[in-house]
């Protein structure tokens, strides 16, 4: 060991910069190659992707715009207070000369809100603020006001997003592979139309499901109100906000199900036959050879798919912009298409930049939540 | 004889070298309309004639898709790699202008004298940009429906009132002869909510902006005139007289084709489309008179120079070049658009005397109101486009408006007022 | 039940099991049928058919007009030839890095390599819309060494729609995911063989990363061919524009629906192309070579 350590000592600079503290000596090969063969991709992620980044951060700060003559300032965390403002309020009835409270329609009636939130000296914490959501409490209304209700509706719908097409499209993706992972005559043609909507730029198949979505005479509602012979009620799928975002879902998933689907299949087929075979010698019925055979051999396989799910998920963007531009009512408000939005269409770069950088921090937990949870126990 | 043909000779080898020895300086042309053979063929022969006859500039066309236009332009001046001439949509104008990526057109006294004023983009007192054409926007009706139905047509002088104009699509809808007795073209996201739908708020008295000071929309999109036109809005919608947001690009394009809608409100650019389809049948209506007078929407494309431009001077003589008659008439009849000047529109296929849109002429010389002339208009035609659609969506009218004022002031004030005294 | 042969029960749940593929294989075609059956259609006729299954037929005034116009409107080979050529460059070349890093992350030992990693990892969520701006600024101000010398500025060429492309983490993440699978002793043995680290990377991992090569080539070849934004961003010459952007050359004031079925149908068939090379050479030998232990 202390011998180790002065060979340590003693050696070049750039061996003790690069090895690791508790590496032999004998291990510096490996440490010059490993950063030799990681530098070229480091590099290129450095700077075309870090440096913008942190670009990115520094204007998120500023009150940069995308055109204009105005010199950028500093506004420190303006932008990030107008995004995530939140406060709650009370709303108390109106009550007549007596005292009694007002009823109208056999409802207890309020003040409008707007009377507080928009020019009311008195209320100067609540100017500029709208209602997210609000519920009765005895007699008085709770409010939940926040800065910015688009971008609020934003992140909570892309966390829906994310929360369920993580598992619908890991899950339809696995039961596909299993079902592909077989040796049946023409079982690469059916992989292959599995996998075509894939190979189909997510603009182009936005652009097919509105056709397919429309409310009046798509094709969804025509081949439902075949199946149910004409029993089915027409449904205006992407303009209904309660459909909406589960059929930008459905979508989504039908998109891109066939690459999870490969990703599966490759790792199916990493598992040797021998293993089965030795399962069914000990009487193992299909289910059990998943159980115990197949799903402890997915495993990297489903953190690898997990993962990406995930992050492309939150990532959503595309098919908002093509197909409901955030509506009908924010049902589809993304927090990619709000940045998007905001820094370039509404020339706000400082507040697109914010944006990301929120988005930045919370994927980043989750993904570091994910790896936490499905790390290898030893 | 000799001496001719050596000169034919010395001539064809100045043009076949022009590339390396030639004497003219080269402009740069962008243009949004990559994709419109049309089009670019007439830009092209502009562009070969203004080559042709003079000596000192050649202008280089470069073509951009329409549709991310702008993108390529705002990308290109962050860049320093502006063009000498730029083609700028009309209500972009004075946000360009004002970040400097523009300078004011240099062209001769009362070029511009015989323009329709939408065609005409003036920024600060000075004029920035100038159109080949304009567009204008009518309410397409076939007149046998308006016959069977005992409606009369309304005329530039006596438009339908607002009432009138609800009653006939309660009426249309009630016989049950059309999926929406209106279609407003709700699937046409982007630029036309502001475009198209913004005359009929001014129609009722309200407006985008304040246009005294371009400073703020309080009690000019929240108002109650405001206020009245949401309630419409939204009622068109309630009432399943009009398709709604989810609308798909195929029925905007085919139902009144169709027939499955008997009203639409559309440019004149499908009025070609329509008359195919329908005849002398087919009416261009203008826009109803919701109590403050009936307007539409007006600028299109404009042609100006770049500030990067080392030769303003001669862009601003290409400009001019290219703004006679002959070429007006020439895109009108090409595109179907609305020739800038009465002179050209006088010796254009569509828009001559009796020709099938002259119509559009009229509603554009009469009735054009351009869109608010601010820095601002970019973002503010967003949040009025997301404040339509939510109220047609079944927002609240007032809350909507009010949010979408403050949204609009809190971005005036971010920009220090745009240009304007605060 | 019981009665029926094992014969007679095997065929009838293959029967079954068809069926179920045909059944999954129609919803996945569906909207592709559409698009490919649409592009033969004028637009009235297409507009009208897609409100019923005469969408999915090649019925009507049937004819490849749009695909005629379309090349017309469109200047499609010099389009399909620069993203033929711009996404081959960078296939090729982000596995040759990534799977250079991932080998570094995988198998040897360097000092700051978890904290890179976890970078890495961080880095593949930042969604491209978000930085393209800044991105902008910095490759306008990249040199570049061209025919005239050191010219500053990326803007306008081939290589800045590639090489900001070419290392991207999810790549890296892929292939340490699947290198950290492979059994330890395949290296081991190698080293005692004496092998260089450049021999086991290139000679005995590589050439078992069939799989992993191909998921990322596939992913990286649709991020490159359907590549929209960053094009209309960066390039203005037509010479230099890929394929995606000539879609919106059809989005006119009004859209020819036809033609733009016709172009999605000629751009989507290399990508289908590339997929059943791939998946011939790489997924299939893989299920019967048995590699990993």
């Amino acid at each position: 060991m202390t011998s180790a350590a002065s060979a340590r000592k003693n050696a070049p600079i750039w061996v003790r910069l690069l090895l690791p503290r508790d590496a032999p000596l004998y291990q510096r090969n490996d440490a010059v190659m490993g950063w030799l063969m990681a530098l070229p991709a480091l590099l290129i992620l450095t700077i075309f992707l870090v440096i913008p980044f942190m670009m990115a951060f520094v204007v998120s700060f500023t009150n940069q715009r995308l055109i204009s003559p105005n010199p950028a300032e500093w506004v420190g965390f303006r932008n990030f207070e107008r995004l995530l403002t939140i406060r709650n309020f009370t709303l108390e009835p109106e009550r007549d000369d007596s005292g009694a409270i007002v009823y109208a329609d056999g409802e207890i009636s309020y003040p409008r809100l707007r009377e507080f939130t928009r020019n009311n000296p008195d209320y100067p914490e609540l100017d500029g603020l709208r209602e997210f959501t609000s519920w009765q409490s005895g007699d008085n209304r709770t409010v939940i006001l926040v800065g910015d209700v688009v971008f609020l509706r934003a992140l909570i719908n892309t966390l829906i997003f994310a929360a369920v097409i993580a598992p619908l499209q890991g899950g339809l993706a696995l039961l596909l592979a299993l079902l592909l992972n077989q040796a049946l005559p023409f079982i690469n043609v059916f992989r292959s139309i599995y996998f075509a909507p894939v190979v189909v730029s997510m603009v182009v198949v936005s652009l097919l499901w509105r056709f397919i979505y429309d409310g009046q005479n798509g094709l969804l509602n025509t081949i439902l109100g075949m199946i149910t012979f004409g029993n089915f009620q027409p449904v205006d799928w992407l303009g209904n906000p309660y459909t909406a975002m589960p059929a930008m879902i459905a979508m989504s998933a039908w998109q891109a199900v066939g690459f999870h689907m490969v990703i599966w299949l490759a790792g199916l087929q990493t598992i040797p036959v021998s293993l089965y075979e030795a399962a069914g010698l000990d009487g193992a019925g299909a289910f059990q050879k998943f159980r115990y055979v197949t799903w402890p051999g997915l495993r990297n396989t489903a953190v690898l798919v997990l993962i990406v799910i995930t992050i492309q998920a939150m990532g959503l963007f595309v098919q908002v912009d093509v197909m409901t531009r955030g509506g009908p009512l924010d049902a589809t408000q993304s927090v990619v298409f709000q940045a998007v939005q905001r820094g370039y269409d509404k020339q706000d770069i400082a507040e697109g930049a914010a944006i990301s950088v929120i988005l930045f921090v919370i994927v980043f937990t989750i993904a570091m939540v994910q790896r936490y949870l499905t790390r290898e126990r030893s | 004889m000799k001496k001719a043909a050596s000169l034919l000779v010395l001539a064809i080898m100045l043009v076949a070298f022009s590339g390396l020895a030639s004497a003219q300086t080269e402009l740069s042309l962008w243009y949004h309309g990559a994709g419109n053979e049309t089009e670019r063929s007439i830009l092209l022969g502009i562009i070969d004639d203004f080559n042709a006859l003079q000596s000192d500039y050649a202008v280089v066309l470069e073509e951009f898709p329409q549709e991310s236009y702008n993108s390529s332009i705002v990308a290109a001046a962050l860049a320093g790699d502006l063009p000498d001439i730029i083609d700028v949509d009309g209500p972009v104008m004075p946000g360009w202008a004002w970040a400097g990526y523009m300078v004011p057109l240099n062209l001769s006294e009362g070029a511009l004298d015989d323009f329709l004023p939408g065609a005409i983009g003036t920024w600060n007192g000075d004029v920035y940009s100038v159109g080949l054409w304009d567009a204008a926007v009518a309410l397409l009706a076939l007149e046998s429906t308006l016959d069977a139905h005992g409606i009369r047509v309304p005329t530039l002088d006596a438009p339908w009132t607002g009432e009138e104009f609800d009653d006939i699509l309660e009426q249309l809808q009630a016989t049950g002869d059309y999926e929406y007795a209106l279609d407003l073209g709700m699937a046409w996201t982007g630029e036309w909510y502001p475009y198209a739908f913004s005359p009929l708020l001014q129609s009722f008295g309200g407006d985008m902006i304040d246009r005294d000071t371009y400073l703020s929309a309080e009690g000019v999109l929240n108002g109650d005139e405001a206020v009245a036109f949401g309630e419409w809005w939204q009622s068109l919608f309630e009432r399943g007289l009009a398709a709604g947001t989810s609308q798909d690009g195929a029925d905007r394009e085919t139902c009144f084709i169709d027939q499955t809608c008997a009203v639409q409100w559309n440019g004149n650019w499908a009025g070609l489309g329509a008359l195919e389809a329908h005849g002398d049948d087919l009416l261009f209506l203008p826009a109803p008179d919701f109590g403050a007078g009936s307007t539409i929407g007006a600028a299109s494309w404009q042609f100006g120079i770049s500030s990067a431009s080392e030769n303003p001077e001669g862009a601003s003589a290409f400009i001019e070049f290219a703004i006679q008659d002959e070429y007006l008439a020439a895109f009108s009849d090409g595109i179907g658009l609305i020739p800038a000047t009465s002179s050209a529109a006088a010796i254009s296929e569509y828009y001559s005397e009796g020709g099938p849109l002259e119509v559009f002429y009229g509603l554009s010389n009469e009735q054009a109101l351009v869109r608010p002339v601010t820095p601002g208009y970019a973002t503010m035609a967003l949040i009025f486009e997301k404040a339509l659609a939510d109220i047609a969506n079944g927002a609240d009218v007032l809350d909507t408006l009010d949010a979408a004022v403050d949204e609009i002031d809190q971005d005036i004030e971010d920009n220090g007022g745009y240009g304007f005294e605060m | 039940m019981n009665t029926m042969s094992f014969e007679t029960r095997q065929n009838l749940l293959t029967g079954l099991r068809y069926a179920l593929l045909i059944l999954i294989a129609a919803i996945f075609i569906f909207p592709i049928l559409f698009m490919v059956m649409s592009s033969l259609k004028p637009d009235l006729q297409l507009l009208r058919d897609s409100a019923s299954l005469r969408a999915f037929l090649p019925v009507g005034d049937i004819s490849l007009d749009n695909y005629a116009d379309a090349f017309e409107r469109v200047p499609m080979l010099q389009f399909a030839f620069n993203s033929v050529f711009t996404t081959a460059v960078s296939v090729g070349a982000s596995l040759w890095l990534n799977s250079m890093a991932a080998f570094s992350f995988a198998f040897l030992k360097w000092r700051g390599k978890t904290i890179v990693l976890s970078l890495i990892i961080a880095t593949f969520i930042v969604p491209f819309e978000v930085i393209a701006i800044p991105l902008l600024l910095v490759v306008n101000n990249l040199p570049w060494i061209g025919a005239g010398g050191i010219e500053i500025g990326w803007l306008n060429t081939y290589h800045v729609q590639i090489i900001p492309f070419i290392a991207d983490s999810l790549g890296i993440f892929l292939f340490y995911q699947y290198f950290r699978d492979l059994p330890e002793e395949l290296i081991e043995a190698a080293r005692i063989d004496g092998a260089s680290i450049w021999q086991i990377y290139a000679r005995i991992i590589m050439p078992i990363a069939g799989p992993i090569l191909a998921t990322v080539a596939i992913l990286k070849f649709l991020v490159m061919w359907n590549a929209y934004i960053w094009p209309l961003m960066t390039i203005r010459s037509e010479e230099l524009r890929p394929i995606m952007v000539g879609l919106q050359y059809f989005f006119q004031l009004n859209t020819a629906w036809g033609e733009i079925m016709a172009y999605l149908s000629v751009v989507t068939i290399p990508v289908l192309i590339f997929y059943l090379a791939l998946q011939r050479a790489f997924i299939e030998s893989i299920a019967t070579s048995g590699i990993k232990g």
